[in-house]
Formats: C-alpha cells, sequence, structure tokens
C-alpha cells in the first residue's frame, strides 16, 4: 500500500476537467407531521429543504453540521432511499430523482452506503461471508465459488482475516464491523459510496484505521464518496471539498482547504471556532465564538435566513429574507448576506468580514 | 506516583473486578492518583480502558456483584472511602461529591420536573426547607446559564434540549457545593457548538467556585483545553499521569504519544496521511502480567511481555508506566 504520493493529488485538478458523478438540484425531503385523531397533515419536518451540489467523479465531498441539521436524510435521499420531495438527482448521467423503486433496483450496484452504526446494521444471524455476499445474491448470478471467491477478495481488501468468514458479526469489535459494511458496500463494485458517519461510533485509534482504509480504496478503485460526519476534524483530513449544513441548508460549500482556513459563512466560523484542540498552547490562543441558544426545530424554521436566530451577526435584512446559496467565485458557494453582491436579493453590499485571521 | 499532600482525594492502588458468565473482567487495575483543591483533572482513554468504572468504584456506584473491589484505599475527608457503609456513601455523594454522567436523558428522571430534581438534594443534604431550596435551585439554573430560570422549574426534562439537559445535570451536582465534581464524559453526546457552551461554563464556574473536577474524556482536544493535570489510561491501568501542558509537550508513553499523532486538528498544517494505531485494545480477562500494550506498541521488546511496567518519574509530577525510555528510544536501564 504505497502512500499517494504527492504528484498529483486529486484536489489540484482542475474542476473543469472533471467530470461530474453526481449532480444534486434543489433538493428537498419534507417528512409530514400528522396530529389530531384525525391524523390531519399539520406540517412538515423540512429536514432538507433545498440543497444542490456536485459530487467529481474520484473525490470525496464531505457534509458537516449539527445533529439532527439533514446530513443522514440529504445522504440517504440522494440515493434514493426515500421518495423525495422535490428536485433533481443525476448519478452518472442518469437521472434519478422521479425513477420508480422498481427501476431503481437495476441502478443500485452502482451506488452504495456504508452506515453509523455497524452493530445495527449487520443481521447478527448470519456469518460474515453471507453479510458480504448478500448483495451478489441479489444482483449477480455468480456460481457458488465465484461468491466464495469475491468474498475473499473483498476480505482482503478491507483487511479482513479469511478465516473470519464463518463467524458472526457479534463476535468482532467495532472498527472489524465497520470493515465488513464496507466489504460489503463494495461486493458490487460501485462507483459511489455514500459513508454516513462511518467512524462515529468508533474509538479515536479505531477510526484512524478505518478512515485509512477508505482512502486506500478509493485511490485503488476510483471510488467517490459522500462522508457525512460531524467530526470536522477527521472531515479536514478526508474531504476534497466540504459542504456545511445547518437546519436542512447547505449554508457553504468550498474547497477542504480555503473553508477550513477562511470560512465566510458565520455558522462555519463559530462551528470550526468550536472544535477543540488537541495541543495546550492552541487551545490557549483559540478565539471561540460561542453561539446562544440552541439550533430551531426543522419542522418550524425562523423567517429569513435559517441562522438568524443565533448569527452573531445578524442584520434586519436576515430576519425577513432567506440569504440566496450562490457562488461567490469559482466552486466557493456561501449563503449569507454578508456576501451578496448588490442587487441579487436586495440586500446591500456589505464587507462585513472582518473575522478570520488576526490583523 | 501521586503525592500525598493537602490533596482532596486521594486513590490508591485501586483494584476492581467484574466477575460474569463469561468470565473475570479486570477492569481496573491498581489505578492511583490524587486529586489537588481547585485543580481539574482530566482523563483520558478509549472506552474499556476503565474510565468510568474507576470513578464509580470511588463513590459505590458500581453493581455489586458483578462488580467487587478488590483492593485500595479513597481517602476522602479524612475518611477511606471504601470501609464506608452503603448509607453513608449515599449522604456524601450529592452533597460532598457530584456528579454528571454522559447521558442526560437517563441520568434526569423523566416524570419528575427539574425544578423538583434540583431541590431534592437540597431538601435532603443541606435541610432546605421548600422556599430557600426554590431559592438556590432558580440560582443554580441562572448559574448553568438556563434563562427564564423561575419558570423552567415546572418543566419536565423533555421539554429541554440535549445540552439543556446536561446544564441541569450539573446544576444538580453543584446544588449542594461539593468539594469534587465527577463529571464522565458529560459533552459526548453533544454538539461541538453546545459543547463549546458547556466547557465555557466550566471554566467559568471554576472561577467561581474553586471546586476540584475530574472530567473524563475520550477528546484530547477537551482535555488540553480545560484540565490542569491530565491521567491517561489504558486497558484499566494508568499508563501517564502530569500536568497537562508538560504530557502534551513531552509524551513519554508509547500509546499517548500515539494517540497525539493519530488525531486530525481543524487548525494547522493537515497531515496527508493519519498516523495508525494497529490492533485491538486488550481483553482484560485476567490479572496483568504483562504491558497491556504490548500487542499494539512499536516499541515493544521482550520484557514488555513478562512485565507489568510500573509508573517510574518522567520528570517531577509527570509519570508513565513503560520499559522504554522515550528519550532515548532504547529500554530504559532498570
Ligand atoms: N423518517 C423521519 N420522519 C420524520 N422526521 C425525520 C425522519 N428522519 C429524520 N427526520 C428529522 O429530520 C431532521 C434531520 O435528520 P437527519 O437524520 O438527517 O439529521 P443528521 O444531520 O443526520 O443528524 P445526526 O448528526 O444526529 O445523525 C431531524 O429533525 C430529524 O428528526
Ligand atoms: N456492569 C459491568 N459488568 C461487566 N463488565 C463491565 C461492567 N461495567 C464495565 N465493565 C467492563 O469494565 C471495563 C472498563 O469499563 P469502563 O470503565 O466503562 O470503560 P470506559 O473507560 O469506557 O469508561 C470494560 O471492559 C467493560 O466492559
Ligand atoms: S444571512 Fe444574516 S443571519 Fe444569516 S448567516 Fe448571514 S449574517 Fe447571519
Ligand atoms: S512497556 Fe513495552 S510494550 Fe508497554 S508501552 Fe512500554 S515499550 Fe511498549
Ligand atoms: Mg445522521
Ligand atoms: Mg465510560
Amino acid at each position: 500500500m504505497p502512500p499517494v504520493s504527492g504528484t498529483t493529488p486529486l484536489v489540484s485538478h482542475a474542476m473543469s476537467d472533471r467530470r461530474k458523478l453526481v449532480e444534486v438540484r434543489d433538493l428537498k425531503m419534507y417528512f409530514p407531521i400528522n396530529s389530531g385523531i384525525l391524523r390531519r397533515h399539520t406540517g412538515d419536518v423540512k429536514a432538507v429543504d433545498g440543497v444542490s451540489f456536485d459530487i467529481y467523479e474520484g473525490e470525496t465531498l464531505g457534509i458537516v453540521g449539527e445533529s439532527g441539521c439533514g446530513k443522514s436524510t440529504c445522504g440517504r435521499a440522494v440515493l434514493r432511499l426515500y421518495d423525495i420531495t422535490a428536485g433533481t438527482i443525476k448519478i452518472d448521467g442518469v437521472e434519478i430523482g422521479t425513477k420508480s423503486q422498481h427501476a431503481l433496483r437495476k441502478m443500485r450496484p452502482t451506488m452504495q452506503m456504508v452506515f453509523q452504526d455497524p452493530q445495527a446494521c449487520l443481521n447478527p444471524r448470519m456469518t460474515v461471508a453471507g453479510i458480504i455476499g448478500e448483495p451478489l445474491d441479489e444482483h449477480t448470478k455468480m456460481s457458488k465459488a465465484e461468491k466464495l471467491d469475491r468474498i475473499y477478495e473483498l476480505m482482503d481488501a478491507v483487511g479482513l482475516n479469511r478465516s473470519f468468514a464463518n463467524r458472526y458479526p457479534h463476535a468482532f469489535s467495532g472498527g472489524q464491523r465497520q470493515r465488513i459494511g464496507i466489504a460489503r458496500a463494495l461486493a458490487l463494485n460501485p462507483k459511489f459510496i455514500i459513508c454516513d458517519e462511518p467512524i462515529a461510533a468508533l474509538d479515536v485509534s479505531i477510526q484512524a484505521q478505518v478512515v485509512n482504509l477508505l482512502e486506500e480504496l478509493q485511490d485503488r478503485l476510483g471510488l467517490t464518496y459522500m462522508f457525512i460526519s460531524h467530526d470536522l476534524s477527521m472531515v479536514r483530513h478526508i474531504a476534497d471539498r466540504v459542504a456545511v449544513m445547518y437546519l436542512g441548508k447547505i449554508v457553504e460549500l468550498a474547497p477542504r482547504d480555503v473553508l477550513y482556513n477562511a470560512p465566510l459563512h458565520p455558522y462555519t466560523e463559530a462551528l470550526l471556532s468550536a472544535v477543540p484542540d488537541p495541543d495546550p498552547a492552541i487551545e490557549a490562543r483559540v478565539q471561540r465564538i460561542i453561539l446562544k441558544g440552541d439550533v430551531p426545530s426543522p419542522s418550524n424554521p425562523p423567517k429569513g435566513c435559517n441562522f438568524c436566530t443565533r448569527c452573531p451577526k445578524v442584520m434586519d435584512i436576515c430576519r425577513e429574507i432567506d440569504p440566496e446559496f450562490r457562488e461567490l467565485e469559482p466552486g466557493r458557494f456561501v449563503a449569507c448576506h454578508l456576501h451578496n453582491t448588490a442587487g441579487s436579493t436586495g440586500a446591500p453590499r456589505n464587507e462585513h468580514n472582518q473575522q478570520g485571521e488576526d490583523a | 506516583m501521586p503525592e500525598i499532600g493537602q490533596s482532596v482525594l486521594q486513590v490508591q492502588d485501586l483494584k476492581t473486578v467484574f466477575s460474569t458468565r463469561a468470565g473475570d473482567i479486570h477492569a481496573v487495575n491498581s489505578v492511583s492518583f490524587s486529586l489537588q483543591p481547585g485543580e481539574l483533572l482530566g482523563v483520558v482513554g478509549e472506552s474499556g480502558s476503565g474510565k468510568s468504572v474507576t470513578m464509580m468504584s470511588l463513590i459505590g456506584l458500581l453493581p455489586m456483584p458483578p462488580a467487587e473491589v478488590r483492593a485500595g484505599t479513597v481517602q476522602f475527608g479524612g475518611r477511606d472511602l471504601l470501609k464506608l457503609e452503603q448509607k453513608q456513601l449515599q449522604a456524601l455523594r450529592g452533597r460532598d461529591i457530584g456528579f454528571v454522567f454522559q447521558d442526560p436523558m437517563t441520568s434526569l428522571n423523566p416524570v419528575f420536573t427539574v425544578g423538583f430534581q434540583i431541590m431534592e438534594p437540597l431538601r435532603k443534604h443541606m435541610g432546605m426547607d421548600k422556599s430557600a431550596a426554590r431559592r438556590r435551585a432558580v440560582d443554580l439554573l441562572e448559574l448553568v446559564g438556563i434563562p427564564d430560570a423561575e419558570r423552567r422549574l415546572r418543566d419536565f426534562p423533555h421539554q429541554f434540549s440535549g445540552g439543556m439537559r446536561q446544564r441541569v445535570m450539573i446544576a444538580i451536582a453543584l446544588a449542594c457545593d461539593p468539594k469534587v465534581l465527577i463529571a464522565d464524559e458529560p459533552t459526548t453526546a453533544l454538539d461541538v457548538t453546545i459543547q463549546a457552551q458547556i466547557l465555557e461554563l466550566v471554566k467559568d464556574l471554576r472561577q467561581k467556585l474553586g471546586m476540584s473536577i475530574i472530567w473524563i474524556t475520550h477528546d484530547l482536544g477537551v482535555i488540553a483545553g480545560i484540565a490542569d493535570r491530565v491521567m491517561v489510561m489504558y486497558g484499566g491501568q494508568v499508563v501517564e499521569y502530569g500536568p497537562v501542558r508538560e504530557v502534551f509537550a513531552n509524551p513519554a508513553h508509547p500509546y499517548t504519544r500515539a494517540l497525539m499523532t493519530t488525531v486530525p486538528s481543524v487548525r494547522g498544517e493537515r497531515a496527508p496521511k493519519l498516523n495508525v494505531i494497529e490492533g485491538q485494545p486488550p481483553m482484560l480477562s485476567q490479572h496483568p502480567t504483562a504491558c497491556p500494550f504490548r500487542a499494539r506498541c512499536t516499541h515493544a521488546f521482550e520484557r514488555c511481555a513478562r512485565e507489568n511496567p510500573a509508573r517510574y518519574t518522567v520528570l517531577e509530577g509527570h509519570d508513565a508506566a513503560c520499559f522504554w525510555d522515550h528519550t532515548t528510544g532504547e529500554p530504559r536501564n532498570v
């Protein structure tokens, strides 16, 4: 496993010569709230409320944000594990937003998901070989011997000893269970994998093992990842570009380094500043932006900007008009009135961005 | 070894074993540490390393059986807590030693109002009457930053957000002005922006109240931000102990050293590749006769399999349990 050499890292490719594998536009996923004796439809949980992004072939798009902001729902909606409320989703050139579940079955092999809780999503009554091989049963006509070969190959790829093939999931540690989940996701040679908090349930020392494995597999197999996590430092490690979600919307999307070094959205700034640093010297210097209060409910988002109830830089316009998600410079998207050029949403141009580096 | 002095709490050679149908689990082995007045001791280690069991052993919160505290002394206020009756311990808990656990939803009782739950220990331990307890409850909620405290006393736990419930737990733990607060992963289940609020609160409260705090976490960043001293646990043992700045700048134990390079940061240089600690944590099925870290240690040599290393002094106040010398990269000459 040679380390990725520094010669041509993916991130330095010009955006334009890379192919978009995933294109999502104005995706909405609302969950209806039914209440009263008649279970009348009285409102919606706007779990994902109009998000747009692309994922380029071979890259990792990180999705970060706090609990309940819609990361998982967004991931599941992109794979059409839900019937979406609105929007379009193109994967590998095919529009799947409106396809029936039956028609989607044929496409399933190209897109897979790895979940947070390796315990919960592995059938305890199946052996490791059975779990990894299940997608092969469903989607291929391989013979028994071919299947076993493929299962062994997959176990090798994720660093599981072949002699474990006939054991049951409970006999494995969290990190090993996550490897089983990854092997299963790889079974049908997918191009695109959504990893939903794949390391959240693991210990720090095991997290690095799984992240390195995911990176190695990406290099070797040319995989494209959507990596969902609330761990901002791990996302900084693994992602090429990062989308920050807040209350069902993407508030900022940018290449990793500019997002971490010079965030534009006040929420991104606050979120990054809140992460404790494993270095007491840095910790002592960090200027923390302490947000007041809690995230509003996605069934009753505030008028105007979703962040206006907690934003340290809130202006009058923010309580009236929802800021547009727009491309400020190539590849750098943000939804905030501080970064609006005059005219586009009627907001005045505002040079407020004095945070960032110390003057 | 920790110094004996005017420490608030002095734990010596604590050993706790669980007897289960699948065999014994030696969860805590010869753990010793002390807590100084006003200090914040951070405890780190991966899950299963014995952090919670250590602290629950101290204050008699473990189910016995299966748990059994087989050895050790816990000096607090001139007494050995391990020798106290359950009733005496009960009187101590919540009054002299407050504690906060990881999951606020399971530690708060869903059927009682938050106000009742804050007022109960005040009436029980401090003999306050209803109106005095009520006044203090309001003060406490204000202290932990819950707005509209008077009204919120009547609310039930589910009417609070996760971060607010954790604040309520802290308020309850602080109710009787304890000398020691034990907080077991109190922010692990919370979002970073809420965690930042709680950490600010703790820094602020320390200034105001001056109590000693034991803060358990698996997040080195949290330790770096709030602790004075750090105790690193691995496989049921203390593997490194010392002042935070010293341990972070000059880690001596191979586990601490590896841990510090395996966590990425959101600031500073971004490392192209994560360092990995290969392998799995140990099983703890018997009393340790070898170094618990040896299967994953890149510096292990034959002695590490024969003997369990004792803690040696790295520098005044800083110790580590290891046969290897990080300054020379060679086995220590002892
Ligand atoms: N099936 C469902 N029915 C109703 N509401 C739902 C459903 N699934 C999710 N939600 C709601 O949608 C919102 C977004 O949930 P989601 O699981 O996507 O959050 P998340 O960002 O993944 O959070 P976490 O970090 O906690 O995993 C939440 O308010 C959640 O309660
Ligand atoms: N009630 C129990 N019965 C049996 N084993 C237990 C019990 N509680 C904890 N243990 C075991 O004790 C060890 C230390 O656990 P703990 O102190 O909870 O670890 P942590 O460092 O994550 O807090 C683990 O091996 C755990 O499985
Ligand atoms: S639009 Fe206004 S409230 Fe929203 S993030 Fe920008 S400044 Fe803050
Ligand atoms: S005693 Fe040996 S095995 Fe244990 S940490 Fe030190 S060098 Fe490694
Ligand atoms: Mg989720
Ligand atoms: Mg614990």
